[in-house]
């Protein structure tokens, strides 16, 4: 039995640690998509920048100081994106801002080959995160452990922000309805903003854990942790928040599993797969609310 | 390229002549063009914007013309592309192409098959183009298996599913158990390209290559202009302006939506096919979801519901990509000045910038929905004309401002 | 109005970037040697360390004479990125900028994707590193300096069944990668033929979680990890068997010749084990000088990987130069079909060895380098040379 257990608790715990990395890009995906009804492509390049800051920073400065560094320029970033890239948009086609959002992905991503020369980035050891500990046999970094406590306890305050503040209020209701809220005196320009703030703050944070795991970090680094991270808010049902984390959870674990099942070209094809069922049997989502759209 | 239309004959003249200029441009181009360093460069950018073009105006039959987001572009190509590359490897290459798989489990070629009735030159093109209408067929069916499931969902739904599957087409041809047809991991080469296509007669051979290109490229895309201007394509257009509308009208959405769907699948297979014409090569690994966005990014610049747009787009953007911009990676400007931050990759950022100025404030693109009319330019020219023998009249000229207009 | 004038610009900009490349007229006494490599995507990094030896002979030996007539060498580099999809254009840019003889590429696929502009336009072509079998294979005017595969893949096979005592071998190798896959093919042939246990896996593109591959591996017994992957990929396998505590020795093909691996592997317990092209020490004349060189100059270091190591990559880059210099001093012009000829009769010394062209265009080599990373030092110690019986 511990021989079983040290033989697949790998599996589990990389999956849980890759989910709760998800969970963080998801978060900004789903509130983004929940406001604007927009799939921000530009999302996943933004936790890639975090990680090219990280490097460059702490490479002069120390790791310390590089930790704050890192979140407020993602946040600033973030808020720069949406402010030239999504808002003269803002009447226009929804179609029109998706593709300003994949422009957006392939500036960041071009900007970071261009300073970067091409050559992959070696992460730098953030000391408390990097750690290798024991648990039932089975060797891995502390970050491992430490990324599904702190993704939860992130998701609880983020609830908390949305569920008893003004400023929550406003994002709820802006999301129920765009025309109305603004009718009502909130200023919607500013909720869209801090919405993006606020996910490009777990992106940050998300991204620390992330690259602490897997050191390397090089220009398409945002893309596939992105687009599953976007697979995992649909999973859940867009728009939801705890429905975000469950789904990246479950996808993370699922990859996981696939990879010890032996199947390991298709971990990736396999999260499609998950994500046209889950479209096609319930397009809402686990947790989705009903639509209420048209057609 | 051309909107061909019935009612006025100059226009169709002038469409008729520009469409015989540019197949005498493309038998030059091959054939007698001497080589020097900027047509060396032409000639390659010129073919891969034509193959763009036809790629760019199946993609915007799906997204511009029918509103349907799909983001599954490079993964028809890949079919189409894969399609056509193990259907056309001579039999001989075999053992060398497929080196891991035992020569494979395609045994045959079709060009060479109907080499051996047609004799080599005219066997050739017509093997080349029976595989380029089966790649074009395969992409199709998988288009309609997929449309099932899929074209029910709504918008960016839908350009995720896509997206989804196109990946999973990937992972599918790069799986070493379909080795023995696609080759796994490995490049598949050494198949029938433009090189290949020529006509020898009495002793003489004549480069057929650009010109086939060209040929097929028209087509292509007259076979869809037809279908945007015929009642199918008001259906589609009606679609994308009002789903409910369109539905309340008895358009059925569900059918129109996956004619849309399949045809422009089936030219993005063709067009996949040509592009591993072009390469010579083929390789799954490089038909990642980069390509469908720069193709989306191509029709976007030429304006979304313009096919003369998106044509000239393809050509501006493969010929500034590829082509005119690559100074900017080489660390000096005109030859001249040492610029510091002439640096490779430069080239990418510059591109990237300017792309998204003109998503940002010129989102119509270069044409709009408009299209380059050539009854538009046959009406000027009547004008010309009518000026010169001073017979202005004034019904001559409202109708050919009118013209114009369009 | 400010949109007219946004538009206008760019009308501007594009006319002057026509004018750029259109104009740059040539002097007639310079012999352009074309460098077909990537510089972005996944073989960015190696791509830049070839590079690297290509500009420091040019550094030295930037003149050749042919015909009497002394002519100033300059090498025109021009970016595959990686991708076969981009290979034409790179290789068309090489042909109208009128080059003599081409370079590259490091990985193969881009360089069988080229291989047809090359022959198309005689221009003879020159594999650095690229050691795919079909690279040369049908193709007059491709040539190249390293060795194959199918010699690489068995070498490694029979050093880890003979010296590592390997029974059970877990090979990994990206999804859509010929490199990769090449070899593992080979070596499972090679393996099996040994009478050894061969288990393949791949992953697919752009991932960074090997952790459940690694189990796999252990879970399977394996007593030897076969990784021929690229430099980013190989950095986050070190860094994870070294994390999860996996020990399993690993041997590697050329790729991992780096410092990026060195740097990965410092102060780690892993066993990892490279076949390579040359073996630092044996000519301390040139590494003194190229290292004096590398240091030189920020930009080289910062190709370099940040430090002074030399890869073999580099060194094979510097011999290909040298090589294609004495094929057009020996061809005696610049008309590249004669250059061709030139090329395969070509006898020459380089660092790395005898280099000489079989009648494929294959360099004639039969022994392999094999280096063992030192995880205190972090640098590369010398095991063993080894050729195939």
């Amino acid at each position: 039995m511990s021989d079983f257990i040290s033989a697949n608790l790998p599996y589990l715990l990389a999956g849980i640690s890759t989910g709760g990395q998800y969970a963080l890009i998801a978060i900004g995906y789903t509130m983004v998509y929940g406001i604007l009804r927009l799939i921000n492509f530009a999302h996943g390049d933004v936790f890639m920048v975090a990680g090219l800051v990280m490097v460059y920073v702490s490479a002069s400065f120390g790791p310390y100081v590089a930790i704050p560094v890192v979140i407020i320029a993602t946040m600033a970033l973030g808020f720069i994106i949406e402010r030239a890239a999504y808002k003269p948009l803002r009447s226009a086609p929804r179609m029109s801002v998706m593709i300003s959002a994949i422009g957006v992905s392939y500036l960041l991503q071009n900007c970071a080959l261009y300073f970067t020369g091409g050559l992959p980035q070696i992460y730098p050891a953030i000391p408390f995160l990097a750690k290798s500990v024991t648990i039932f046999g089975a060797t891995t970094k502390l970050v491992t452990l430490i990324t599904p406590v702190l993704t939860i306890v992130l998701v609880i305050l983020l609830m908390l922000l949305i569920n008893h503040t003004k400023m929550g209020m406003a994002m709820r209701a802006v999301s129920k309805d765009f025309e109305t809220s603004q009718l009502m005196g909130i200023k919607i320009n500013n909720v869209i903003s801090i919405t993006f703030i606020i996910g490009c703050f777990l992106a940050a944070i998300g991204s620390m854990l992330y690259f602490s795991n897997y050191t390397s970090v090089i220009p398409t680094s945002g893309g596939m942790p992105g687009l599953k991270a976007f697979v995992a808010a649909v999973f859940g049902g867009i728009g939801s928040i705890p429905g975000a984390v469950i789904g990246a959870f479950i996808i993370g674990i699922c990859e996981n599993i696939i990879k010890g099942l032996g199947l390991t070209e298709f971990s990736d094809a396999f999260t499609f797969v998950l994500l046209i069922i889950i479209l096609v049997v319930k397009p809402t989502g686990i947790f989705g609310e009903k639509a209420t759209d048209k057609v | 390229m051309t909107t061909l239309n019935k009612k006025s004959k100059t226009g169709r003249y002038i469409a008729i002549l520009c469409l015989l200029l540019v197949y005498v441009l493309a038998y030059l181009m091959d054939n007698v063009l001497p080589a020097t360093s900027f047509t060396l460069m032409l000639v390659p950018v010129l073919k891969k914007g034509a193959i763009y073009s036809l790629l760019c105006v199946s993609m915007n039959l799906l997204n511009g013309f029918t509103g349907l987001f799909s983001l599954g572009q490079a993964g028809f190509m890949l079919i189409g592309g894969y399609t056509y590359a193990a259907l056309t490897i001579p039999a001989a290459q075999h053992d060398a192409v497929y080196q891991y798989f035992d020569g494979g489990a395609i045994k045959f070629s079709i060009p060479e098959i109907l080499s051996g009735f047609l004799g080599n030159s005219l066997g050739t093109i017509l093997g080349v183009i029976i595989t380029l209408i089966i790649a074009g067929l395969f992409a199709a069916i998988f288009a309609a298996l997929i449309g099932f499931p899929v074209l029910r969902l709504k918008s960016d739904y839908l350009a995720i599913a896509t997206l989804g599957f196109a990946e999973i087409i990937r992972a599918f041809f790069q799986w070493e158990g379909l080795g023995v047809i696609t080759n796994g991991s490995n490049l598949l080469r050494k198949y029938t390209s433009f090189a290949d296509i020529e006509l020898t007669i009495g002793g003489t051979t004549i480069e057929l290559g650009t010109l086939f290109l060209f040929v097929i490229v028209t087509l292509c895309i007259a076979v869809i202009v037809l279908l945007i201007n015929s009642s199918y394509g008001r259906a589609l257009k009606s679609i994308r302006d009002d789903e409910v509308a369109a539905e309340a009208m008895g358009i059925n959405l569900f059918k129109h939506k996956m004619i849309s769907f399949i045809i422009s699948s089936f030219f993005a297979g063709v067009g996949g096919a040509l592009l591993a014409m072009f390469q010579t090569t083929i390789q799954a690994s490089a038909f990642k979801s980069a390509m469908t966005y720069e193709i989306l990014l191509m029709v976007v610049i030429g304006g979304i519901g313009s096919v003369s747009g998106s044509c000239i787009a393809s050509f501006l953007y493969i010929a500034c990509s590829e082509w005119w911009l690559r100074f900017l990676d080489s660390g000096s400007l005109f030859g001249l000045v040492n610029v510091p931050f002439f640096r490779d990759g430069f080239r990418k950022v510059v591109f990237s910038v300017v792309i998204m100025i003109i998503v940002l404030f010129f989102s119509k693109g270069i044409m709009g929905d408009k299209e380059i009319s050539f009854k538009g330019i046959g009406g000027l020219i009547n004008r010309i004309k009518n000026k010169k023998k001073k017979a202005v009249t004034a019904a001559a000229n409202a109708g050919s401002e009118e013209g114009e207009a369009k | 109005m400010a949109k007219k004038i946004i538009a206008l610009l760019l009308a501007v900009c594009l006319i002057a970037s026509f004018c750029a490349c259109s104009g740059g007229s040539k002097t007639g006494d310079t012999i352009y040697i074309g460098v077909y490599e990537p510089q972005s995507g996944s073989n960015g990094a190696g791509g830049k360390q070839e590079i690297l030896g290509m500009q420091y002979a040019n550094s030295l030996v930037n003149t050749v004479e042919v015909g009497g007539k002394t002519y100033k060498v300059e090498l025109v580099i021009a970016d595959n990125e990686s991708s076969t999809d981009k290979a034409i254009s790179a290789a068309t840019q090489l042909v109208s900028k009128k080059c003599s003889v081409v370079l590259g590429s490091y990985g193969s696929s881009v360089a069988i994707a080229a291989g047809d502009t090359f022959a198309n336009a005689k221009l003879p072509a020159i594999g650095v590193t690229c050691t795919n079998p079909a690279v040369t294979d049908g193709n007059d005017y491709y040539f190249r300096i390293c060795f194959l595969d199918p010699f690489q893949g068995t070498v490694l096979a029979n050093y880890a069944y003979d010296q590592l005592g390997a029974k059970t071998v877990y090979c990994i190798g990206e999804l859509g990668n010929d490199y990769d896959q090449g070899l593992i093919n080979y070596f499972k042939e090679a393996g099996e033929a040994l009478g050894m246990t061969i288990i393949t896996e791949s992953f697919p593109s752009d991932n960074s979680d090997f952790t459940s591959y690694l189990t796999n591996a252990k879970n399977q017994n394996a007593d030897v990890i076969f990784a021929p992957c690229s430099i980013s990929y190989a950095q986050l396998i070190i860094e994870q068997c070294s994390t999860q505590g996996i020990n399993t020795p690993i041997v590697a093909p050329d790729t991992w010749d780096s410092n990026v691996i060195l740097n990965a592997a410092k102060g780690t317990d892993l066993n990892i084990n490279v076949t390579t092209f040359f073996a630092e020490g044996g000519n301390p004349e040139f590494e003194s000088g190229l290292k004096a060189w590398i240091n030189g100059d920020s930009k080289n270091l910062a190709n370099n990987g940040g430090d002074d190591t030399i890869s073999a990559v580099t060194v094979m880059g510097y011999d290909a130069y040298n090589v294609a210099l004495a094929a057009i001093k020996a061809a005696g012009t610049t008309d590249t079909a004669k250059i061709r000829d030139a090329i395969a009769s070509l006898k020459t010394t380089g660092i790395t060895g005898d280099i000489s062209f079989n009648e494929i265009g294959d360099a004639n080599r039969n022994a392999a380098y094999i280096k063992n990373a030192n995880t205190e030092t972090g640098a590369w110690d010398f095991v063993a040379v080894q050729g195939v019986a």
